[in-house]
């Protein structure tokens, strides 16, 4: 198993929720992310997709250690990040790197584009001049050397976009994760973006965690898929078996909902509409958490959470009754 | 080719701005036919909402408006705020993609949708009443009679969009503009809600504008469809057609620059989007267009017709032919 980088297991992550309710104060449990797992190999792309509130983000930011997760493990090269001192993991920390949705909130303002990428650098303590580097990375993600210069409002989203991961890779990062990072941008523009991603994993050999809404993108970037829901993943496999045998009757219902660019094959389909809207991660249901939506739901769903179980094309899925 | 409800002519929209004036609509025509779903894509900034909201009477003063909307007949641009008052909600409604703004958070569900109601008919409040329910009905929300008891903070974000809806058919519009509708919505709400639309719009022949900035629910519930590019209608279409064989520069840099199965390596468009405070002269496309020359950079382009498409560009007919996307 050399070529992990990653390993998450049983993730969890419960959020405490303050709610003022008339006179008294009651605590309730935001569930997140309950007991995920998977793992990136060494220059692949996994796609993590899930509709809003599912925990996609979450995931992310327990991986960074941006917030502490409530219980199980994140291995990178082999260590535990968990039972890292400080100034391990702060030597850590630099080998994986986010990068955020919206390019207009990412940058500060006040600072130029030069001070931006080369920040990383001097937060970590990197010795000496950074400019040829600022320049270097610029021009790694198609910008210029005389953009360094200049102040984010002077650049486009698109281009922003690039000048956050210009600022990603200045610390050479071995795992990215890349937060809903073409989501904001027009579609021609995005094409680029994508591009530039698929390029940099080429020439340096990063892996990603693609976080998404749009299949369409993640389908084209990603190696692996792991779909979420309310919190857990529910089915989990290689980008080719997910999308053409999805097995988890949610993954099946997310695939069927995606409009695709083409009249013929859009009104010919049949679409498998999904009743009502995703349950409360406070009291999710018991069980399997999709049961209040799912079409093929028995009583046993309600009383024994489905386990991952390896499917015939391959892929794992959580699921009593799978598609075949 | 069936009756024309909507019909915009030359439109004009100009902000002034610190940095100075902006037009932001230069010179759109457009027609909306009875009970048809006419898509509208185009880049952000490219002019969709300010276009309808100029026809809805919704922009802000500041902004000089000139041109043609003419609705059944009436004319729009110029109206008095008492005749637009009468207009919408009647003949015309809009809704956008935030559907908590558009509700009242201290009335009930089923007040809201009487009060639009009776705002433009002689009914009494059980009369509204009842057809507030029926109206919950028809937006595909369960226990309506329940449900028109309750408050917008107690719908999730998807039954809000249906309760806008319902708002926005009460009195049987001609026309309803929907602005991202099912943007920020998740896509098997997303799903639904396009089907509320377009059973709406069979139920009461409503026509229906759909702006959005995804392809994909344009392919899926357009019958026409019209691209914008720097505040100007640069191709507009069949679907079949525009699908099948685009014939704007921009429009097939758009189609072509979707992911679609398989690896390939995707095409964007190359340059940016123009800043609408200074666009390029002639077509605005120019700059970012594979086909440009220097006609390009004379006179802005006007539609003209190709059998069931129209394009703006100059040399619309001197370009190679489109290759078939899929
Ligand atoms: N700091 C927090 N405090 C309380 N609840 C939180 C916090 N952060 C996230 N949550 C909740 O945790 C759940 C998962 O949120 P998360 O942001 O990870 O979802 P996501 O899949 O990234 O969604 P989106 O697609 O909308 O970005 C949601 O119900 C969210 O409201
Ligand atoms: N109230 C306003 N004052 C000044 N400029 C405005 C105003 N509203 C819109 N604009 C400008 O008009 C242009 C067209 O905006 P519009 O909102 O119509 O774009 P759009 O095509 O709807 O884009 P999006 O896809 O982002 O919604 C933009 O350049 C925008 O900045
Ligand atoms: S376990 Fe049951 S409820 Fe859950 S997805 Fe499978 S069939 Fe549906
Ligand atoms: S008019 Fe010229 S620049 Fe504009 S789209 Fe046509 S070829 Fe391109
Ligand atoms: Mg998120
Ligand atoms: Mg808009």
């Amino acid at each position: 198993m050399s070529d992990e980088l990653l390993k998450v297991t049983n993730l969890v992550k419960n959020f405490e929720l303050r709610v003022n309710n008339g006179a008294r104060r009651k605590k309730r449990i935001v569930q997140a992310v309950t007991n995920v797992s998977f793992s990136v190999e060494k220059g692949q792309t996994l796609g993590l997709v899930g509709e809003s509130g599912s925990g996609k983000t979450t995931v992310g930011r327990c991986i960074l250690r941006l917030i502490e997760p409530t219980s199980g493990s994140v291995e990178f090269e082999g260590h535990d990040l968990g039972s890292l001192k400080f100034e391990e993991m702060r030597a850590l920390r630099r080998k994986m790197q986010i990068v955020f949705q919206d390019p207009f909130a990412s940058l500060d303002p006040k600072m130029t584009i030069g001070a931006s990428i080369s920040e990383p650098m001097v937060v970590q303590g990197v010795p000496g001049d950074h400019s040829d580097k600022v320049i270097e990375l610029l021009e790694l993600v198609g910008l210029s050397a005389d953009h360094a210069q200049r102040f984010p409002h002077e650049f486009s989203g698109g281009q922003r976009q690039r000048i956050g991961v210009a600022r990603a890779l200045a610390l050479n990062p071995a795992l990215i994760v890349l937060d809903e990072p073409v989501s904001a941008l027009d579609v021609s523009i995005q094409a680029g973006v994508v591009n530039l991603f698929e390029d940099l994993q080429s020439r340096l050999g990063m892996s990603y965690i693609f976080i998404a809404h749009d299949l369409s993108v993640v389908q084209h970037i990603a190696d692996r898929v792991a779909v979420m829901y309310l919190g857990k993943i529910v089915e989990i496999g290689d980008q080719e078996a997910v999308y053409a045998t999805p097995t988890h009757p949610y993954t099946k219902a997310l695939l069927s909902a995606v409009p695709l660019p083409d009249p013929k094959t859009e009104r010919a389909r049949n679409r498998i509409m999904l009743e009502g809207d995703v349950p409360s991660p406070v009291n999710p249901p018991s069980g399997c958490r999709f049961r209040t939506r799912c079409w093929k739901a028995q009583d046993v769903c309600g009383q024994e959470e489905p386990m991952l179980t390896v499917r015939p094309s391959g892929q794992m899925s959580a699921c009593h009754f799978p598609e075949s | 080719m069936s009756e024309k409800v909507l019909e915009i002519r030359d439109l004009h929209v100009t902000f002034d701005t610190p940095s100075g004036p902006l037009e932001a609509v230069r010179g759109v025509d457009l027609d909306v036919s009875a009970g048809e779903l006419l898509g509208v894509v185009g880049e952000s900034g490219s002019g969709k909402s300010v276009s309808f909201l100029a026809a809805m009477g919704l922009l802000p003063a500041r902004a000089r408006v000139t041109g043609s909307v003419s609705l059944a007949g009436e004319q729009l641009i110029g109206a008095s705020a008492k005749q637009m008052r009468s207009i919408r909600g009647r003949l015309l409604s809009m809704i956008f993609q935030d559907p908590l703004s558009a509700l009242n958070p201290v009335h009930r569900i089923g007040d809201q949708i009487s009060e639009m109601l009776r705002s433009h008919q002689d009914l009494s409040g059980r009369e509204a009443e009842k057809r507030a329910i029926e109206l919950l009905d028809i937006v595909g929300i369960p226990q309506p009679g329940d449900r028109a008891r309750q408050y917008p903070h107690e719908f999730s974000g998807g039954m809000r969009q249906r309760v806008v809806i319902a708002i926005a058919i009460a009195n049987n519009p001609k026309v309803l503009i929907a602005d991202e509708p099912t943007t920020a919505l998740d896509v098997t709400v997303q799903a639904q809600i396009l089907e509320v639309i377009e059973r709406v719009q069979e139920r009461f022949g409503t026509a229906v504008v759909l702006i959005t900035h995804d392809l994909g629910v344009i392919a899926r519930v357009a019958d026409r469809v019209n691209v914008m590019y720097a505040g100007r209608n640069v191709e507009q279409g069949t679907i079949e057609s525009l699908f099948d064989h685009p014939s704007h520069p921009y429009t097939r840099g758009l189609l072509a620059s979707l992911p679609r199965p398989g690896k390939q390596r995707l095409k964007p468009i190359t340059g940016f989007p123009p800043n609408m405070l200074n666009p390029p002269s002639g077509c605005a496309f120019h700059t970012r267009c594979e086909f440009a020359a220097d006609i390009c950079k004379g006179e802005m382009p006007a539609l003209v017709g190709f059998g069931d498409l129209q394009t703006a560009c100059v040399r619309a007919r001197d370009l190679p032919k489109n290759e078939i996307f899929l």
